[in-house]
């Protein structure tokens, strides 16, 4: 009984620390914007901080598909071809339709929305497929699927940008731009990241889907065991995700008003990293809508700063990666720290 | 140890530790500890969870290095860094928890970090013929090629038993309960190996919840409470009430049961007929297995390792869509498809192995209890937090969970009250049917005879209980009718009052000859 007292103070002092620790990406966040406002004056106005804000609302909504993935303990890798297929698809029906017997149709904006973001959904569903059906690796069915997705969009236009995807007033597919623009001065691919983040937040955190998807990631087998349809939720994270990045496609079409066939290319790493500085562990069973978003600030402000301080771009490479893994080992140093409170917490209980 | 404890010399210490502490953040695992180890015996260590055996042996073993203390061999202060430098001393040890590799082969696992070379090269010939030798040796002929990953739990314990019998100059063996997943026949077997490690003079350090196996094997017990060494003594001396009062501090056993209830009256929930699972490569699992659940009643299932036990649950759960054969279940027979399915028929499974099929360690205690049934508190999309609260709080009361707040993480809990998480995760599907597979595996004995308790509590409330166990003594106390199982084959059905402990062990050899 004696040394209850100086348990007592031991666990308030690592709860104080553990606060920190928990809000470290943000604190980075913090320091990264102090530092870059002292670096360049520039930084802190609102022009680039609106630039700031587009981009991050692209690698932010990829983001959330990818922590559903990685949350259940997988990963997908087609996410930054899907982005580029799909704004293949929209930029070509907008600017030649869709040619079927001798007939070119033109659709109107919401239905190419629509079209786009079900194809999208159907290469989420094959990755899904793959993985659970045919067992095949979660990182080797979605490398062969980002293959074939940025594939198929060279062969779109056999690799040539769609420029000007503005449409005409006489089909009646204009206003596409829309997605890129502003609205009350806000970025509307922020506004959509907004409201993909709390739908995605919510499904995780007060849904059974969103248990279940903790669940499979923790322990695959318990959830099998415990009635959890493993295989049926696992393929609606992978749809999930491939929505999330042709979402992506269209938005960054929007704002380029053009769709290029490499668009996105290598969009998954800064997916995959958004995720695990937001601190979902690549074990599966841990992660945050929050934290990704966060995470996604982190990697924006990092590009984007850097690029304002006029730092080369082989040098922004190596400090992401540097930051990217000391994100981790912070991470890591946390999991430990939690696991010895959680065994203090056992011999407390005795 | 017939004849070891007639010996009238004293015994030479092999190895001892003195005045051992042992402080995690908050906690001292072990106060004051000091402990011999004598050449050629098997001391054995015994104690509730969290009592600090594990802690102790991990500090012989270099797992961990002590707060405070001091170790000797042979009269000479030793120190161990790591596990190496154990090894080097001639320490091994078998872990409580499985420590293999399941994507290697039997023989990698066996001389993993300990390879046999020619050149610069690893001989695997001569690995294959050594764990061949080995498990004959065991009486475990398991094909040296065979993925760990492909044995049953048994046979991955006799695996982990042979890759501490080859070192070379093994001087302390270390068991941290070994028979946990045993089948008596296998217990036997291990028995012999330790009687003959002993005549060549090897010590061993037993540690074990099974006391009439403490009772057969041991000869010095020094039983540990909070971390303190509370009582040695010689086993020839004591029996196993005073190890039981010694370890709670108060007179505990396993529960009497007393039901006198005509079951022949009772309404039959589950009826099995000619139950049949194909084996992969021909023969069969589970051989035309009958038998029936009645309203409220125990149904015992006992068997040896392999015998079909836990394939019989597989089976009811929808893991093995394969199987043949016709259920019943409320009078009405069932296509068994698959686990979800199960679980709405009513269909409750507590798995055998809590870690690695019970449990999602990533998540909290309230959310392990509510997983599979969390459909029940959906209200629109959403879930109903007061409802599901309001459930996880009743359940953890109902069976007896000692928690202060139920969304701290699973793993602060004991073993044995992880296990009550498992089940009461079972029981809030608001099953017909509960299936537990070894619900006392590798808890203590206090824990034990809560989880007892709970089972018959429900029974009592008219929930129908099958119950997998390899002790004796437990299904005995446990069952209201017991099923024995041997080689597939249903060799006998007896009702507690006939079962006697022979009967059992008889009828479950029986399915091996002959047939």
């Amino acid at each position: 009984m004696e040394n209850k007292p100086s348990s007592k103070k031991v666990s308030s002092n690592n709860s104080l620390g553990m606060l920190l620790l928990k809000g470290r990406t943000f604190i980075v966040l913090i320091l990264l914007v102090i530092f870059f406002s002292l670096a360049t004056p520039t930084f802190l106005t609102t022009s680039s901080l609106l630039l700031v804000a587009k981009h991050v609302a692209l690698y932010g909504i990829l983001g959330i598909g990818m922590t559903y993935v990685i949350i259940t303990g997988g990963i997908d890798l087609s996410v930054g071809a899907v982005v580029g297929l799909s704004g293949m698809i929209a930029g070509g029906l907008i600017n030649e339709g869709l040619s079927m017997f001798g007939y070119t149709l033109y659709f109107s904006i919401p239905l190419v929305i629509l079209i786009t973001v079900i194809c999208g959904a159907c290469i989420g569903a094959l990755n899904g497929f793959l993985i659970t059906r045919f067992k095949v690796a979660p990182f080797i069915a979605t490398l062969g699927i980002m293959y074939v997705a940025r594939g198929a969009a060279m062969l779109r236009s056999q690799g040539k940008t769609f420029a000007n995807i503005v449409g005409k007033e006489a089909l009646g597919n204009t206003g596409f731009e829309l997605l890129g623009r502003n609205v009350l001065g806000i970025p509307v691919g922020a506004i959509i990241l907004f409201v993909i983040a709390v739908i995605a937040g919510v499904i995780l955190k007060k849904t059974p889907l969103g248990w279940h998807i903790f669940s499979i990631g923790g322990n695959e087998k318990a959830a099998k065991l415990s009635g959890v349809k493993v295989n049926k939720v696992k393929i609606l994270v992978y749809i999930f995700s491939a929505i999330c990045a042709s979402i992506v496609g269209l938005i960054a079409a929007a704002q380029l008003v053009a769709a290029h066939p490499a668009t996105g290319e290598s969009w998954e790493m800064n997916a995959i990293a958004a995720a695990v500085l937001g601190g979902t562990s690549m074990a599966g069973g841990i992660g945050t809508i929050g934290g990704t978003i966060v995470g996604a600030f982190v990697i924006g402000v990092i590009n984007d700063g850097m690029v304002m301080c006029g730092v080369s771009e082989f040098w922004q490479m190596v400090i992401k990666g540097l930051v990217i893994i000391f994100a981790v080992i912070i991470d890591q140093f946390q999991r430990n720290l939690q696991a010895k409170m959680a065994l203090q917490q056992r011999n407390e209980n005795k | 140890m017939e004849n070891q404890a007639k010996n009238v010399t004293k015994p030479e210490v092999c190895l001892s530790v003195a005045n051992i502490d042992q402080i995690y953040p908050g906690t001292k695992a072990l106060d004051d500890v000091s402990f011999e180890i004598k050449k050629g015996k098997v001391s054995v260590l015994i104690g509730e969870n969290g009592a600090g055996k594990s802690t102790l042996m991990k500090i012989i073993a270099g797992i961990e290095t002590p707060s405070a203390g001091k170790i000797f061999m042979d009269d000479k202060e030793v120190s161990f860094k790591d596990t190496t430098e154990a090894r080097a001393h001639g320490i091994g040890i078998i872990h409580q928890e499985l420590s293999l590799f399941p994507n290697l082969t039997v023989y990698q696992n066996i001389f993993m970090a300990n390879e046999k070379t020619k050149g610069k090269f690893i001989d695997n010939k001569t690995h294959i013929e050594l764990t061949d030798k080995i498990l004959a040796r065991l009486e475990h002929p398991i094909n040296a090629n065979t993925l760990v990953g492909d044995l049953r739990v048994g046979q991955q314990q006799m695996i982990e038993i042979a890759r501490n019998l080859i070192q070379d100059d093994l001087k302390i063996l270390i068991m941290d309960e070994p028979t946990s997943s045993l089948s008596e026949q296998e217990v036997e077997v291990l028995f012999k190996i330790m009687r003959e490690l002993k005549e060549e003079g090897i010590s061993i350090v037993y540690i074990s919840h099974r006391l009439e196996e403490i009772m057969r094997i041991g000869d010095y017990v020094t039983i540990l409470r909070d971390g303190r060494i509370v009582a040695e003594a010689e086993v020839p001396e004591i029996d196993i009430p005073w190890i039981v009062k010694q370890m709670t501090g108060e007179g505990k056993s396993y529960p009497k049961k007393l039901r006198k209830i005509d079951w022949s009256k009772q309404e039959v929930v589950l009826d099995v007929k000619n139950l049949r699972l194909p084996k992969r490569g021909g023969g069969y699992l589970l051989k035309d297995v009958d038998f029936n659940l009645r309203k409220g009643e125990i149904l015992g299932i006992y068997g040896l390792m392999g015998a079909g036990r836990t394939e019989i649950f597989e089976c009811l759960m929808g893991i093995h869509p394969e199987h043949t054969g016709e259920v019943t279940l409320g009078g009405e027979v069932i296509d068994i498809k698959n686990i979800s399915e199960q679980i709405d028929r009513g269909f409750a499974l507590v798995p055998e192995d809590r870690q690695r099929e019970g449990l999602v360690q990533t998540m909290s205690i309230g959310k392990n209890i509510s997983l599979s049934s969390l459909k029940n508190y959906v209200k629109g999309i959403f879930i109903d937090k007061k409802k599901e609260d309001k459930n996880i709080y009743e359940q953890i009361k109902d069976i007896h969970i000692k928690v202060a707040d139920k969304d701290l993480p699973i793993l602060s809990l004991s073993g044995g009250n992880q296990q009550k998480v498992v089940i009461g995760k079972g029981i809030l599907t608001d099953p017909k049917i509960l299936l537990l597979d070894e619900p006392s595996r590798g808890i203590d004995i206090g824990a034990k005879t809560e989880v007892f308790d709970i089972i018959n509590q429900y029974a009592e409330r008219g929930l129908s209980i099958i119950v997998i166990s390899s002790e004796l003594k437990e299904i005995i106390a446990i069952a209201d009718r017991i099923m024995i199982l041997s080689n597939g084959i249903k060799t006998a059905e007896l009702t507690s009052e006939e079962v006697t402990e022979d009967s059992l062990v008889l009828a479950s050899y029986k399915g091996h000859s002959g047939h």
